[in-house]
């Protein structure tokens, strides 16, 4: 048993850790939140030369590896630093599902280009009513020739309003929640009757409300075959839970230190407040909660990297995005509390990061939705 | 034992419900839903029909135009104003200062400022807090020296709510450094126009700069409106600490709120075909709202009851404040549930007065967020929870 990272994961995390503490300290990324594109094209084609646009691509992609560690490991260090840059969205999420349903020809175009930071993607799967189920889709997928007509109205699309391209899911046959039936297209963000209402999110990324009307596509922007996208657009959702999970057990870990560090400055009644036993023990339980919520995605990061089957890997992301959802709770409202006023404001990186944790709680679905899917798993 | 209300009670509720039926602006009533921020003249304009009425002021003795209701009545009336979503007059005046000045003001002071606070035609605000005088107020620092017939003062106050809109700012200044903390400090009245005040806003998570920083510099304040004697003002503070504070449980909006819940609930697809009113887990949580709301009611009850015999409020009020905002919190989380992706666009701008944009989200779910997080200070602001328990364990358990 050997839970320490390889060397390749160690540097990985070492060059992270780095670029987070020099580059991305807390004003510079509220100027980033609050310019005009929302992230730094500068920051991504640093992260392309430095290959951690490869990271979520096996080898035989030309990627590092592929591996959910590798992806565990990152996230966390992103987590850290609140990184508003659009990796989930656009190297997890877009890039795997190119991986893992496009043809050689639709590889070949898109997966180096998004290893060089020269093609931003988006994946719109939600849609208001569908919650947090990906198989409830009602956005249409019409054959009209050697063309498909795409007709709906897509939610909360991270990272829309900077994708060139954005994976549209699309019901080419089948009941609203269906797993049969539903494709995956690869659409044009200029495409005519693609409309994106863009917005920064409650924890400073961009994303965006995508309506589709009679967008025309070529049959040949569809990926894998018609209809048979659910399966691995939920493995895909579920690679993305764990690396929020990761993001989260992060964040977590930052707002503990943050508060420990607080309580041992903060004076009140002629003392420390980190003196005051009733303190103490709620930062022990925080503690607790982000090793606890460590473990289970360590679990999960291992058990998506073996040979398990799908129900196998599926519960056990849901496990943990259960998990720490539960701890994002605790540890979160915890930081806020034991700061005081101050906790509140914007001012504060814990506020930022208290946000960000209520957000990555929320994505993908939050801690009761996850325990129920475990429980009907 | 009966927890039923007296037929003249009964009618006095009646009485009320047709009052807010009535008098309650439809346009507010509407904002409110919305949850849309209300603006300086519309909620002066609400206090001002209280006032009309002769309700403006139901913790006041009649001799000064308040009500001289009993503690049932005062029950009766803020349980159906937060029923309707009908706002409470701000605090600081009518429930804050006012009653500080009558105790202890003279009678000068008491004719100066207390029709204006009546009337609404002077917004007040509180100069408590400072960066670092929170939880361990009585070491603050900011500093009143006596100079002829005025005092000199320097320093800053935080937490202050809606100082923008303020005229007047009651504070606790240190008049004395050579005693223990508590005894070298003053209640002040001042002016906010006076030369040397100047005011930071302070941003909170939920984009909104609701609160301030008010800095003093060199602030001549007229000896004149020092309330009571020198030195004394961490007595009168307490006095209007521990000072009756009906509805401090939030129960009525907590109902309204669970019932709002209940309504979002149903009209929030469950992702599968169904809604999340029958999803079991959120059920099960709006269950469990349900009925710590009925405990909190007659723990409210049965203090109110001890009221209306004479007894002081003790240090019971501690329980519900713990528990009405932990409660209120626990309903913010649900509301974030419900909200789901509809929550994460941060647009604080649409529920300020006059946005005239394309609103985000469906009903009012990109507002969850932000309520969830701006309320995070409920638990923090007047007295800590931590406070709270302190003083429950102090002066109830005697530990």
């Amino acid at each position: 048993m050997d839970f320490s990272y390889s060397e390749e994961q160690q540097m990985l995390q070492e060059s992270v850790q780095k670029f987070v503490m020099q580059k991305y300290d807390f004003y510079t990324r509220d100027d980033i939140i609050k310019s005009e594109a929302g992230y730094s094209a500068e920051n991504w084609t640093m992260f392309a030369e430095l290959g951690w646009l490869t990271v979520p691509f096996t080898e035989e992609d030309g990627g590092f590896g592929g591996k959910a560690v590798d992806l565990m490991v990152m996230m966390e260090e992103f987590g850290k630093g609140m990184l508003v840059e659009p990796y989930l969205s656009c190297a997890i999420m877009g890039g795997t599902l190119i991986a893992d349903l496009g043809s050689e020809e639709q590889k070949g175009a898109l997966i180096p280009q998004i290893m060089e930071g020269a093609m931003i993607t988006a994946v719109a799967y939600a849609e208001q009513g569908s919650r947090f189920n990906p198989n409830n889709v009602k956005t249409s997928a019409v054959a009209a020739g050697d063309e498909v007509v795409l007709n709906g109205a897509k939610t909360a699309v991270l990272g829309a309003p900077n994708a060139q391209t954005i994976i549209v899911s699309a019901r080419e046959s089948g009941a609203a929640t269906d797993a049969d039936g539903i494709s995956l297209f690869l659409v044009d963000a200029n495409a005519a009757g693609v409309s994106i209402k863009p917005y920064t999110t409650i924890d400073g990324r961009k994303a965006g409300e995508v309506t589709l009307a009679d967008v025309r596509v070529p049959a040949t922007a569809r990926l894998g075959a018609a209809g048979g996208a659910a399966a691995t657009l939920a493995a895909v959702i579920d690679r993305a839970t764990l690396a929020v999970a990761a993001e989260a057990v992060g964040a977590m870990d930052s707002l503990l230190t943050k508060t420990v560090e607080y309580s041992k400055t903060r004076k009140q009644f002629g003392t420390a407040i980190g003196t005051f036993q009733a303190l103490q023990h709620r930062m022990a339980d925080m503690f607790i909660q982000c090793q606890l919520a460590r473990s289970i995605v360590v679990r999960a990061a291992m058990i998506l990297d073996s040979d398990e089957d799908a129900v196998s890997k599926a519960r056990a992301v849901s496990s943990a995005k259960s998990k720490v959802g539960k701890a994002i709770r605790l540890v979160g409202q915890e930081a806020v509390q034991i700061h005081g006023g101050i906790g509140v404001t914007d001012e504060l990186d814990v506020g930022h990061l208290f946000k960000r944790v209520t957000a990555l709680d929320l994505m993908f679905g939050n801690a009761e939705y996850h325990l129920q899917r475990f429980a009907s798993l | 034992m009966n927890a039923d209300f007296t037929a003249e009670e009964l009618a006095f509720q009646a009485e009320v419900r047709e009052f807010l039926a009535n008098e309650f602006p439809a346009e507010l009533k509407q904002k409110v839903d919305k949850r849309i921020r209300l603006s300086k003249d519309e909620i002066v304009g609400w206090q001002k029909i209280l006032y009309k009425k002769g309700w403006m002021a139901p913790n006041w003795p009649k001799e000064y135009g308040g009500t001289g209701w009993t503690p049932t009545q005062k029950y009766i009336f803020s349980t159906e104003m937060g029923l309707v979503g009908a706002p409470e007059p701000t605090p600081f005046g009518v429930t804050m200062v006012a009653p500080v000045i009558m105790a202890y003001g003279t009678e000068e002071q008491k004719q100066r400022f207390l029709p204006d606070i009546l009337e609404s035609n002077v917004w007040w605000c509180q100069g408590y807090s400072e960066p670092n005088a929170g939880s361990d107020l009585a070491s603050l620092k900011t500093m009143a020296v006596r100079d002829g017939d005025d005092y000199i003062v320097n320093g800053n106050k935080t937490w202050n709510t809606y100082g923008q809109y303020a005229d007047w700012i009651f504070c606790l200044v240190r008049t004395d450094n050579s005693v223990k903390k508590q005894e070298g400090i003053s209640f002040l009245l001042i002016d906010m126009k006076s030369p040397g005040i100047t005011l930071k806003p302070i941003v909170l998570l939920d984009g909104h700069a609701e609160v301030n920083e008010v800095f003093f510099d060199d602030v001549r304040v007229p000896a004149a409106n020092l309330i009571g004697e020198e030195n004394k003002g961490w007595t009168y503070a307490k006095v209007l600490l521990t000072h009756e504070r009906t509805n401090i449980a939030g129960v009525p909006r907590g109902k309204r709120r669970l019932a709002s819940l209940k309504r979002i609930a149903a009209e929030t697809d469950d992702g599968f075909g169904g809604t999340m009113a029958d999803n079991a887990d959120f059920k099960a949580q709006l269950a469990e709202v349900e009925i710590e709301l009925q405990a909190l009611e007659y723990a409210e009850l049965r203090t109110l009851a001890a009221l209306s015999v004479g007894k002081a409020p003790g240090p019971e009020s501690s329980i519900l404040k713990i528990v009405g905002t932990e409660l209120a919190q626990k309903m913010d989380e649900m509301t974030v549930e419900l909200a789901g992706y509809n929550c994460l666009p941060f647009v604080p701008e649409q529920f300020e007065e006059g946005f005239e944009g394309e609103q985000m989200g469906p009903g009012s779910s990109a507002a969850a967020a932000l309520s969830y997080f701006n309320n995070r200070k409920l638990s923090i602001f007047g007295g800590s929870n931590e406070v709270q328990r302190n003083i429950i364990s102090k002066a109830v358990l005697g530990l």
